[in-house]
């Protein structure tokens, strides 16, 4: 292994665009993976798109899409919990990413089918974002960037305002290098499944995570140990309600579930617990992954009929079918009893009316609680289906605190060679909800600023 | 009869198991982009065996998806979609083929080929010895130009008719329709660009170098095609000449055959020697593994054709005629009497699938 100039800690996005911009400014970069290579990448490997600011038409992206709106819908899912000028850096810097991307390997293609509501907004990566992944280690190997794979980093020594030393395993054997500056690109903690209970309590034993198992917050934690100051909610996740079927770990795009807008969510005592039909999809999407936290033993299950069994993307696994409500209340582990009175309570319920499955329709129930106040048609023609949902962890909020130079700020001021970049640091920007194609941007911006930072640093 | 049904219960498993990769992809569609068989598989919600087949055959295994996928092994999905649609694939051809286990045998066996080629060789070797022509000039002071129509025209003819008789079995069991013009134009037009080959931004393959994409396989195939073509223009030309103008061989090198023919026969050996490199680079799990050494085979012989052919033509007027000419023309033989059987078939159904997919966009 060679004396790197700079080592980067993580192998997503952010890690490869730091590590791409220090390299092309001359510097000797070493990489730290922690996964080995079929899984390397982080969560980006699950990504598809990268919100981007446009004054024009930008490659794939037509019309406009300026400061103040993409700032404006920013502000609308964190709710004001964000820091206004790292907030408008990463979108004003998206605009001069995307040409860099492209430069740097990545296809774009218009938005995917089923994604129409992203067109404008959001430039979709061809073959995903493992091909994005791919195409970014290609151009940093091809600049001289090192990578070790299943290298790990376990410390990282603060001394007073310096890193020191990076400590990390690899080929089964313990190394420690001093560079002169480093790069914390390595993730969330939502891969570690005992932070998570610490945060939210025993209900995170039933949590899928919907990404890496490899974004442990080893890095975030030790840090943090040591002093650095830290931003967002520790408590925090962003989750969405998935196919309870999918794997533990790394299940990704496909587990997601669309179907609850057309259908009656009940918990594994068969009751309703809250208003189906609230608002248009997915705007609503990312409340259900709470909603099911709270409901006994994290799970739940959202029932349809063969009247709207195509009106939503196909799910990964078929959904379980029957020819009544009962007998599909025993397939899926429910009172048939209560089930079948469920159904035929909201059934009973619902009005005449207009259905239309693409806007708010208004089509409600009437005397029910809780309420479905769009898209109430009665649960009646066979065959039924049922689907199991469980909450799927996407990211944590808790991060490092950084500057507009993505500097790591330490108890008394910037720790002077430590950047950060990534969901490592998103937290700054993203307090709270979510914003499709927005962690591509965080990243990409802060990793380039990391890696420019770093290199002009040494 | 145990064997046959067991065959035929490992090909079903093999259906299924595409079905269940396709299932994972149509609810992913990050690939969609790429070629013609993802937009195909998000017309429908649900996979029939028939529908799996013709996704198979729409693939031209450009792997581009397999290394964009985030669910390869190792992980629990274990996706191999260039795979299983390259086994579904070849099971396909052998199953419409007739007979099929010529289909079976010389998909698979390298070594079948290469005997078979041994034994047009030798037919054509004694033919030449026996037969030996009074008279004649260039070529057919070897062999008389009525032996080499004798044998060549049935030759030619009857696989035609095998391939159509195959092509017609795919096309029922596919649900293809009525054909309209528009389809034809556009699915050539996919065709002759290989554009199911481009990666959908002309970037091409991840075929040789694990997920870096190269237009080498694609420029290849494309010198193929066209060697082929010019090769056969060349053969019909001198048709031509010969019936209609009374006008027998041997050419000049300024004359249509030699035009179309050594220009044509350079590209063919050119683009099979770099077809048989690649593959000898590319990952083999991400094909049909079953059928790869009588892939390998095929290419080397379709590059035994052109190289035979050009060498025949350079040693014009020398004694080495007598053998290169029995050569190269057991070599044409074996070519032609293979075509349904080996993986020449699948110009044939490439284009089918292509022309059936065009009537659902």
């Amino acid at each position: 292994m060679s004396y790197p100039d700079i080592v980067v800690a993580g192998g997503g996005n952010a890690a490869l665009c730091a590590a791409i911009t220090a390299a092309e400014a001359g510097k000797r970069v070493l990489m730290l993976e922690a996964a080995p290579k079929p899984y390397r990448g982080g969560n980006s490997r699950h990504t598809r798109n990268f919100r981007c600011m446009h004054d024009g038409p930008l490659s794939v992206l037509t019309g406009t899409y300026g400061e103040d709106e993409y700032y404006n819908d920013l502000l609308l899912v964190t709710k004001g919990n964000t820091d206004e000028r790292l907030a408008r850096m990463a979108i004003r810097g998206s605009q001069e990413s995307q040409p860099w991307m492209e430069a740097h390997g990545v296809r774009f293609q218009p938005s995917l089918s089923g994604t129409l509501s992203l067109s404008r907004t959001n430039a979709f990566f061809l073959g995903g974002g493992k091909a994005l992944v791919n195409a970014y280690y290609r151009t940093a190997e091809a600049l001289g960037v090192e990578v070790l794979y299943e290298a790990p980093v376990t410390h990282i020594e603060l001394d007073r305002d310096r890193i020191t030393r990076v400590d990390f395993t690899h080929g089964g054997a313990r190394h420690s290098l001093s560079p002169p500056a480093v790069v914390a690109a390595s993730g969330g903690f939502q891969g570690n499944i005992e932070r998570l209970v610490e945060a939210w309590g025993p209900e995170a034993e039933n949590f899928l995570i919907r990404g890496t198992p490899y974004n442990r917050g080893d890095v975030l934690f030790n840090l943090l140990g040591q002093g650095v100051q830290s931003i967002g909610d520790p408590t925090q996740c962003h989750a969405v309600a998935i196919d309870g079927r999918a794997p533990k770990f790394d299940g990704g795009i496909v587990t997601r579930l669309d179907c609850v807008p057309f259908s009656v969510v009940v918990n594994k005592h068969g009751d309703r617990f809250y208003n189906e039909g609230e608002d248009v999809w997915p705007k609503r999407y990312a409340i259900w992954g709470r909603l099911v936290a709270a409901e006994p033993e994290q799970v739940a299950y959202s029932i349809i009929d063969s009247k709207s069994k195509d009106l939503f993307m196909p799910s990964v696994f078929p959904p379980v079918t029957a020819d009544t409500i009962p007998e599909l209340a025993g397939k899926l582990g429910l009172d048939p009893q209560k089930l079948a009175r469920t159904i035929g309570t909201f059934n009973a319920s619902c009005r005449p009316g207009t259905f239309h499955p693409t806007e708010l329709d208004g089509l409600a129930t009437e005397g029910l609680t809780p309420p479905k106040t769009n898209w109430a048609r009665p649960i009646t023609e066979p065959p039924f289906y049922g689907y199991s949902l469980r909450p799927g962890v996407t990211f944590t909020y808790l991060g490092f605190k950084v500057d507009e130079t993505a500097q790591v700020q330490g108890a008394d001021g910037p720790v002077e060679n430590l950047w950060a970049a990534g969901e490592t640091m998103a937290g700054s920007i993203l307090g709270q909800g979510y914003l499709a194609g927005f962690g591509m941007t965080i990243g990409t911006v802060f990793g380039r600023i990391a890696g420019r930072e770093a290199a002009r640093y040494v | 009869m145990f064997e046959q049904s067991q065959m035929e219960r490992k090909a079903a498993a093999r259906i299924d198991e595409a079905r269940r990769q396709i299932e994972i992809c149509n609810a992913c569609r990050y690939c969609e982009g790429y070629c013609s068989v993802f937009p195909a598989i998000m017309r429908q919600r649900s996979f029939a065996d028939a529908d799996v087949t013709q996704f198979a055959n729409l693939c031209h295994n450009c792997r581009g998806c397999y290394y964009a996928c985030q669910y390869t092994e190792p992980h629990e999905f274990d996706l191999n979609l260039p795979g299983i649609l390259a086994e579904v694939r070849t099971e396909s051809w052998e199953r419409f083929a007739w007979p099929s286990p010529l289909a079976r045998l010389f998909q698979r066996s390298g070594t079948a080929l290469a005997v078979a080629l041994m034994l047009g060789f030798a037919v054509l070797f004694w033919a030449a010895q026996t037969l030996r022509p009074e008279s004649g000039e260039g070529f057919y002071a070897v062999m008389s130009h009525g032996l080499m129509v004798s044998v060549f025209m049935p030759a030619f003819l009857l696989p035609l008719l095998a391939l159509f008789v195959s092509l017609r079995r795919y096309w029922r069991h596919v649900g293809g329709q009525g054909v309209g013009r528009s389809q034809i134009r556009q699915a050539l037009s996919r065709a002759a660009y290989m554009k199911d080959l481009s990666g959908g931004q002309g970037q091409g393959c991840n075929f040789e170098d694990e997920d870096r994409f190269s237009n080498a396989r694609r420029y290849a195939h494309q010198a193929v095609v066209w060697g082929v073509f010019m090769c056969f223009g060349s053969t019909i030309s001198g048709t031509i000449m010969h019936y209609v103008f009374d006008w027998p061989a041997p050419y000049g090198l300024l004359s249509l055959p030699k035009l179309l023919g050594v220009p044509g026969g350079l590209l063919l050996t050119a683009g099979c020697l770099e077809l048989a490199r690649l593959k000898l680079k590319a990952e083999p799990a991400l094909g049909a593994r079953r059928v790869w050494a009588g892939e390998m085979g095929f290419v080397l012989l379709l590059g035994f054709v052109s190289l035979s052919g050009l060498l025949l033509y350079a040693s014009a007027g020398t004694a080495a005629v007598a053998v290169l000419l029995p050569l190269h023309l057991g070599a044409v033989l074996t070519f032609f009497l293979l075509m349904p059987y080996t993986k020449m078939a699948h110009g044939f159904f490439r284009l089918a699938a292509l022309i059936k997919d065009a009537a659902g966009n």
